[in-house]
């Protein structure tokens, strides 16, 4: 799909090359770009007061997921889950992404490793 | 008092296992307490630089900063585990030998023993640096100095421990078999730190998965017990892995055990010989 989206762009640009609709082709190639973004579905987890925040996410199944997870805590924080296989530190403030999947319908718990009293949430694949 | 507890033993209990193959698989080496003890301090002093860091490393590359950074020291960890592994299977023999004779010391010769300082090291900083970190934010979110020192000590006594009953029970191989016993010992550990690294990597979406899981026996054994735990650092056992994973185990352990096969005989066997280091 991205390499049939990046094919016809190229096209288009050396067709494009001595019109004079750049305007045009931009905009074209800027929508092409969000489609072919849109291959990975984006999901946002923030962490305030060491909880999660939604406790439960729901993503579609079968379709890669870029995770973003935004720590507003001054203080360092694992996002971890042994269902989804993925370990990930992300510091006070800070912010990090993690792929996960193409995955099968399903309940997929996580947590905050440095926080497990309170920093519970579950990934939920439809 | 007891949750920092726990999750400093966690810590200390992964590097200490390794540390505990890495003192039994050179055993009678005179000096390895030095190499040893250099790996461990060199790995506390990366911990702490690697949790200072930790921001700059999270962002750098685009995100994928720290899922690189483990796969790499991960790697290269693997590369002298397996420049070892190979480098004994063709004077483990001799080693074993001249151990059984009485008095004779063992020289430990050209022997690749800074290979094994660095994945000492290695093992450390990792586990030290998730230390750091979490010691950090409880800290900083007020908890008390009695608090910290008891985790602190609590998970280091109890994780050393069992480091060390792993240790004696490894010294309990009959001497025929100690070095070949170590020797896959380490190739499984090997085996199991590219296992890792695969993973980092499908988490950074440098690799695909091959397939996402290929089994899960977490109902058996489950990642999280200390069993499961203990495996996961020792022969990389992972209760959902997924196929990436596999062909990385697989491809390491092939290698080592290739390379141990094709330089395991070719020892010039007992009598004056030349260390040839790797």
């Amino acid at each position: 799909m991205r390499k049939q989206i990046r094919t016809i762009i190229i096209r288009s640009m050396i067709v494009a090359k001595n019109s004079t609709s750049r305007g045009i082709l931009a905009l074209g190639m800027l929508l092409a770009a969000n489609l072919a973004w849109a291959a990975d579905y984006d999901a946002k987890l923030v962490i305030r007061d060491h909880k999660f925040d939604p406790v439960e996410l729901t993503v579609p199944a079968g379709q890669k997921i870029k995770l973003l997870v935004d720590n507003q805590d001054a203080t360092p924080e694992e996002f971890e889950s042994n269902e989804l296989n993925r370990e990930k530190i992300v510091t006070g403030k800070g912010t990090i992404t993690v792929f996960l999947g193409p995955l099968d319908a399903g309940r997929y718990p996580f947590f905050g490793d440095f926080h497990q009293e309170t920093a519970q949430g579950v990934l939920i694949v439809k | 008092m007891l949750g920092t507890g726990l999750l400093v033993f966690r810590e200390v209990l992964e590097a200490a296992l390794i540390v505990s193959i890495v003192c039994a698989a050179t055993r009678g080496v005179h000096g390895r307490g030095l190499w040893v003890g250099s790996g461990i301090g060199a790995g506390t002093l990366g911990a702490i630089v690697v949790a200072f860091f930790a921001s700059a490393i999270a962002a750098a590359v685009s995100g994928i900063g720290q899922e690189l950074f483990n796969a790499v020291i991960l790697l290269a960890a693997v590369a002298m585990i397996g420049w070892h592994a190979i480098w004994m299977a063709s004077h483990g023999r001799e080693l074993a030998m001249e151990m059984k004779g009485v008095g004779s010391a063992v020289q430990a010769g050209s022997r690749p023993l800074s290979a094994l300082l660095i994945v000492v090291a290695i093992a450390v900083l990792r586990e030290g640096s998730e230390v750091v970190l979490f010691l950090y934010g409880q800290a900083a979110s007020g908890a008390s100095v009695l608090e910290i020192a008891g985790g602190i000590t609590m998970g280091i006594v109890g994780g050393v421990a069992i480091g060390f009953l792993l240790y004696f029970g490894l010294l309990g191989i009959p001497m025929r078999h100690f070095f070949s016993a170590t020797n896959w010992l380490m190739l499984l550990l090997a085996a199991g730190l590219a296992s890792q690294a695969a993973r980092f990597l499908i988490q950074a979406d440098l690799l695909p998965p091959l397939g996402n899981r290929i089994w899960d026996s977490s109902a058996i054994l489950s990642d999280h017990s200390l069993i499961g735990q203990a495996l996961h650092t020792l022969i990389g056992y992972d209760a959902r892995p997924a196929g990436m994973q596999l062909l990385f185990y697989a491809v390491t352990a092939c290698a080592i055990a290739l390379g141990m096969k094709l330089w395991g005989h070719a020892s010039p066997g007992p009598g004056p010989r030349a260390h040839a280091a790797g």
